[in-house]
């Protein structure tokens, strides 16, 4: 089991190291897109890109210019910003990663916790009125853009009922930092946490139900049946214990791109400056250090996120465990 | 102790109400083997399932009566069938394979089952998985409870679903085609087990199978049902010494011999049973039947004197 696990994250490094690769190729190899003239700006005169050419190191070979780009992102951290000269990559990372790490873990609590109730509910009593009217709440929340219910919510909460008593313990818009004040940043972060919680607790929801009810006709309930145990414990330690290994597949996937940038829009609504917020803004100058920075952040994230998933798995599933 | 009398079971369809099982009557006595062999669709599974208590399909109608040990267990409340299942009643099904929980260890899969009928303790309820696996001849039982379904081979799963039937000591054992999805040397292991632990525990035992070979080995009494109905029953002897209904006997020709001379071609019978939707009305069997007459478009009635056939050949 060990062994599993540890193999496991030795394969990550090797795909994280495929993807920086991958991604200073594209953006700094791609043949018609010489960086140093992005850098030097308009009508620079060769002397002026020949200069930048060698303060970045573009004169020397690909490999070099990786590794320098490696080293300024990882070892030493003095990578500065294309757009604004002398502006850190690294610490701007730093300070955005809590921020999107706060909003992405506190909503994958709310709707994993949400969508096993609801997905369990509505399977275990499939055909009701009530199963019915929890899946259409759960197509609603699927078919609400997160950037438009984010409006609503902020409209509700900041605008037409600031003053009554059902908001007005609701915070400015921003982010507060969890050292300063637990609360403050308890409080802001809730409405974010529900809006971009709603969304996945539809689609996970759903996607349980169909597990449980799919793992309802297995064989092994029959077993169970047949044992005597009742519906409740056949449910709940047979049926969803077998249907959590997909519901986790899924869970990894989205957690790790939210994290890696894909909570944006909440981010912009709710005016969270987070890892989402940067890569927008550096994708909108063509700051190539913040988006070759961010980028390699997202992957990270991505792929630390499907090993985590991965080990779940091992205690989940007995059969992944013989490697 | 199991009394069956006129057991119906249709379900609702969009095709209409399919009769799956039109009026089956038999009786389970203390200590023996009932063997039911019948094709596959010939309602053999449904009946028993219906006698657990296990048919969960809404649409689904039960009519009829089966009393175990006197009480009624048509229209029983889903709690006390609940104690009844797994307790008293045990079923043993056809695939090993796929019968058992993947994610939990065969010990404690068998525990669940003594704690959910019994008040002991998990340590206690070990001991006895423990046990219970040595007594199906599981190699090094301690050890064998911690393994998942995944790491034993077909014939250790059904040994362990087997031990699991038994755990609570059950008065009757249903099993499901127990080595149907075996190899022949496991069949015959699992069937030696099952008569020993029969003898030991003193259960009763309906075997369900479609082979002839199977119920020659275990049943004391047999039943051949087709499509939906039992169309002969008799003891073993009786059933393969002197065969009544025409099916039966076509199904005993279609064994291979083992002495005299090699068939050119072994027997079958010729079509396929009837699908539930298109019964044909009176003898099911007639349109495939070489002794067919004019009397077999009415429904023949089961004797009722020990060894018993529905044929108007057998009974005009």
């Amino acid at each position: 089991m060990f062994l599993a696990i540890a193999q496991r994250l030795g394969q990550m490094l090797f795909v994280m190291l495929g993807i920086s690769i991958t991604v200073f190729l594209i953006f700094f190899a791609t043949p018609g897109a010489d960086p140093s003239a992005r850098i030097a700006g308009r009508n620079a005169s060769p002397e002026v890109l020949e200069a930048v050419r060698k303060s970045f190191g573009f004169d020397q070979p690909f490999y070099v210019q990786y590794l320098i780009m490696m080293k300024k992102i990882f070892i030493s951290g003095d990578l500065t910003s294309f757009v604004n000269r002398g502006w850190k990559v690294v610490p701007a990372i730093l300070d955005a990663i809590p921020v999107t790490l706060s909003l992405v873990i506190g909503a994958a609590v709310l709707w994993v916790i949400f969508a096993i109730i609801i997905g369990t509910v509505a399977a275990a009593t499939r055909g009701s009125w009530l199963d019915k009217a929890l899946m259409i709440m759960g197509l609603i929340g699927i078919s609400m853009p997160v950037y438009w219910l984010g409006e609503v919510m902020n409209l509700i909460t900041q605008s037409r009922f600031k003053d009554t008593w059902m908001f007005s313990w609701v915070p400015p818009l921003g982010y507060k930092n969890f050292s300063d004040s637990p609360k403050a940043w308890f409080l802001t972060l809730i409405i974010p946490w529900i809006t971009l919680a709603i969304l996945y607790i539809g689609l996970y929801a759903r996607v349980l139900r169909a597990n449980l009810i799919e793992a309802m006709q297995e064989d092994y309930v029959r077993t169970a049946r047949a044992k005597g145990l009742s519906e409740t414990r056949i449910l709940l330690r047979h049926a969803l214990r077998t249907s959590l290994i997909s519901f986790i597949t899924l869970f990894g996937l989205d957690f790790g791109a939210l994290v890696g940038g894909a909570a944006l829009l909440t981010e912009v609504v709710f005016d969270l400056h987070g890892v989402g917020k940067l890569t927008y803004e550096a994708l909108l100058t063509l700051d190539l250090p913040v988006i070759m920075a961010t980028v390699l952040y997202a992957s990270i994230f991505v792929v630390l996120a499907n090993a985590l998933v991965d080990v779940i798995y091992i205690f989940l599933d007995p059969r992944v465990r013989t490697v | 102790m199991l009394e069956v009398r006129d057991l119906k079971v249709s379900f609702r369809t969009e095709q209409g109400l399919v009769q799956a099982i039109d009026g089956v009557s038999f009786s389970v006595a203390e200590g023996e083997i009932l063997g039911v062999v019948g094709e596959s669709g010939s309602g053999k599974t449904v009946s028993l399932l219906a006698v657990m208590g296990l048919i969960t399909d809404p649409n689904a109608l039960i009519e009829g009566s089966i009393k175990y040990k006197g009480r009624e267990l048509v229209g029983l409340n889903a709690k006390e069938m609940r104690q009844l299942r797994g307790r008293e009643i045990a079923m043993i099904f056809q695939d090993p394979m796929t019968a058992l929980t993947p994610v939990y260890t065969i010990g404690w899969q068998i525990a669940e089952q003594i704690r959910a009928h019994n008040k002991i303790s998990a340590k206690a309820a070990e001991l006895r998985a423990i046990e219970l696996l040595a007594e199906v001849n599981i190699p090094n039982p301690a050890e064998a409870i911690h393994r998942y379904p995944h790491q034993l081979s077909g014939g250790m799963r059904q040994r362990a679903v087997i031990a699991m039937a038994l755990s609570c000591n059950p008065s009757l054992l249903v099993a499901d085609e127990p080595t149907t999805a075996l190899d022949v040397t496991v069949q015959a292991q699992i069937l030696d087990l099952v008569r020993k632990l029969q003898r030991n525990h003193k259960s009763a035992v309906v075997f369900i199978t479609h082979d002839m070979g199977v119920i020659a080995e275990i049943a004391s009494r047999v039943m051949v049902m087709y499509a939906g109905r039992i169309v002969e029953r008799g003891s073993q002897s009786q059933l393969f010494s002197s065969p009544l209904h025409p099916y039966t006997k076509a199904l005993l020709d279609s064994i291979p011999p083992l002495e005299g001379p090699k068939p050119h071609r072994l027997k079958s019978i010729p079509g396929a049973p009837p699908t539930l939707l298109n019964r044909p009305a009176g003898c099911a069997f007639a349109p495939r039947c070489v002794n067919r007459f004019e009397a077999c478009i009415n429904t023949p009635a089961l004797t009722a004197n020990g060894h018993d056939a529905a044929c108007f050949r057998v009974n005009p």
